[in-house]
């Protein structure tokens, strides 16, 4: 069982519970490492979940965006949280592809609707959106209606088809 | 000349043939990508048998199809793969939006969802509802026949005409705004405008 409180102590962070839900709040410099830590030492050897929150206009947050990976032991059934913190404007965090494959499409996921870039990534492309997309669609300051991009496709008509 | 035919022979234009040949084995092609599509599937089914009009024949091949049916919302990574099967299909063809989200983007007013595909591609029917009932398509299915016969492709004089976007044009002053922002997409992959000179 993952003592969380000594586990953060290691790498200067926090931890909070609500319920059985534990969350291990590492700074993004350490994520590398925890990561590593929590696959290795704790057997957490299943990335269920990458996804990542913005922050922007949030009361009382300090950081703009937090990138939660959501992790398993799969022989104890136990679960952590582990979250990390990171700025614009150029969003960045060691990539934990090496540590667990279907970290792929999960990051991949995370940076088309954020924008936030996965160094060591082997294929970091969009994944939902067109490639021909610009904008970062879950970025609370990007409009819900887009900027126009629904509008801009050429128009076929009757005479032409 | 009419005279001398006997009674069980009948003369007609061959435009009225071909539209009559038309009307009555329809080829549509399902582009049916959300709820919508559930409805189309029903249609087809024993139940309402979309047979009963010579309109069974789904095929997914744009080749060999004459009426899209597009059932269900479409988004702009969708759209050029839309518009290349409209391309695709061979003339004469006619396009049927079912449902509001094919018709308008329905409740999805959000940066992926195409606002009507009728502001992209020709659209001859609209069918209302969300989803529309089967009973709704069929009727459309009738008017469609209808506008087959009545139109006369023999020679594509009617669609020649045609030679502005059917769509709605946008009314919300935001939509106006954002439609004259929007950048076109440079380099899009969707199909080579054919020249019409
Ligand atoms: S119109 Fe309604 S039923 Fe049809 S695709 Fe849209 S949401 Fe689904």
């Amino acid at each position: 069982m993952l003592d969380t409180a000594a586990f953060v102590a290691r790498f200067n962070g926090s931890t909070s519970e609500f319920r059985d839900n534990r969350r291990a709040i590492v700074p993004a410099a350490k994520l590398s490492e925890a990561a590593s830590a929590l696959k290795t030492e704790f057997g957490f050897d299943m990335l269920v979940d990458v996804t990542a929150v913005d922050y922007l206009e949030y009361e009382g947050a300090t950081d703009r965006f937090g990138v939660v990976y959501c992790l398993l032991n799969t022989t104890t059934g136990e679960r952590v949280i582990l979250k990390t913190f990171v700025n614009d404007p150029d969003p960045a965090l060691p990539s934990v592809y090496s540590l667990w494959k279907g970290a792929d499409w999960m990051e991949r996921e995370v940076f088309d609707m954020f924008g936030i870039k996965f160094e060591g990534h082997p294929d970091l492309r969009r994944i939902l959106m067109p490639d021909e997309f610009t904008a970062f669609p879950l970025r609370k300051d990007y409009p819900l209606k887009g900027r126009g991009e629904r509008h801009n496709f050429p128009v076929i008509t009757r005479a032409e088809s | 000349m009419a005279e001398k035919l006997p009674d069980n022979v009948f003369l007609t234009t061959l435009d009225a043939a071909a539209s009559w040949a038309r009307k009555n084995s329809l080829w549509p092609m399902p582009f049916a990508t959300a709820c919508c599509g559930i409805e189309l599937m029903a249609t087809a089914s024993s139940r309402f048998d979309l047979a009963r009009f010579g309109a069974e024949v789904m095929r997914f091949s744009p080749r060999q199809c004459d009426l899209m049916i597009v059932a269900g919302r479409v988004v702009m990574k969708m759209l050029p793969v839309l518009q290349r099967i409209w391309m695709q299909m061979p003339e004469p063809k006619w396009c049927i939006s079912m449902g509001a989200c094919a018709c308008t983007g329905g409740v999805f007013d959000t940066y992926a969802v195409v606002q009507g595909v009728d502001r992209f591609i020709p659209v001859d029917l609209y069918v209302p509802g969300c989803p529309p009932r089967p009973e709704q398509l069929i009727a459309a299915l009738i008017e469609m026949q209808d506008i087959v016969q009545k139109t006369g492709t023999h020679n594509g004089r009617e669609f020649g005409r045609r030679t502005t976007a059917t769509g709605p044009i946008p009314i919300e002053l935001d939509e106006i705004r954002r439609s004259r922002e929007a950048l076109p997409i440079v380099d899009l992959p969707i199909y080579n405008s054919p020249n019409l000179n």
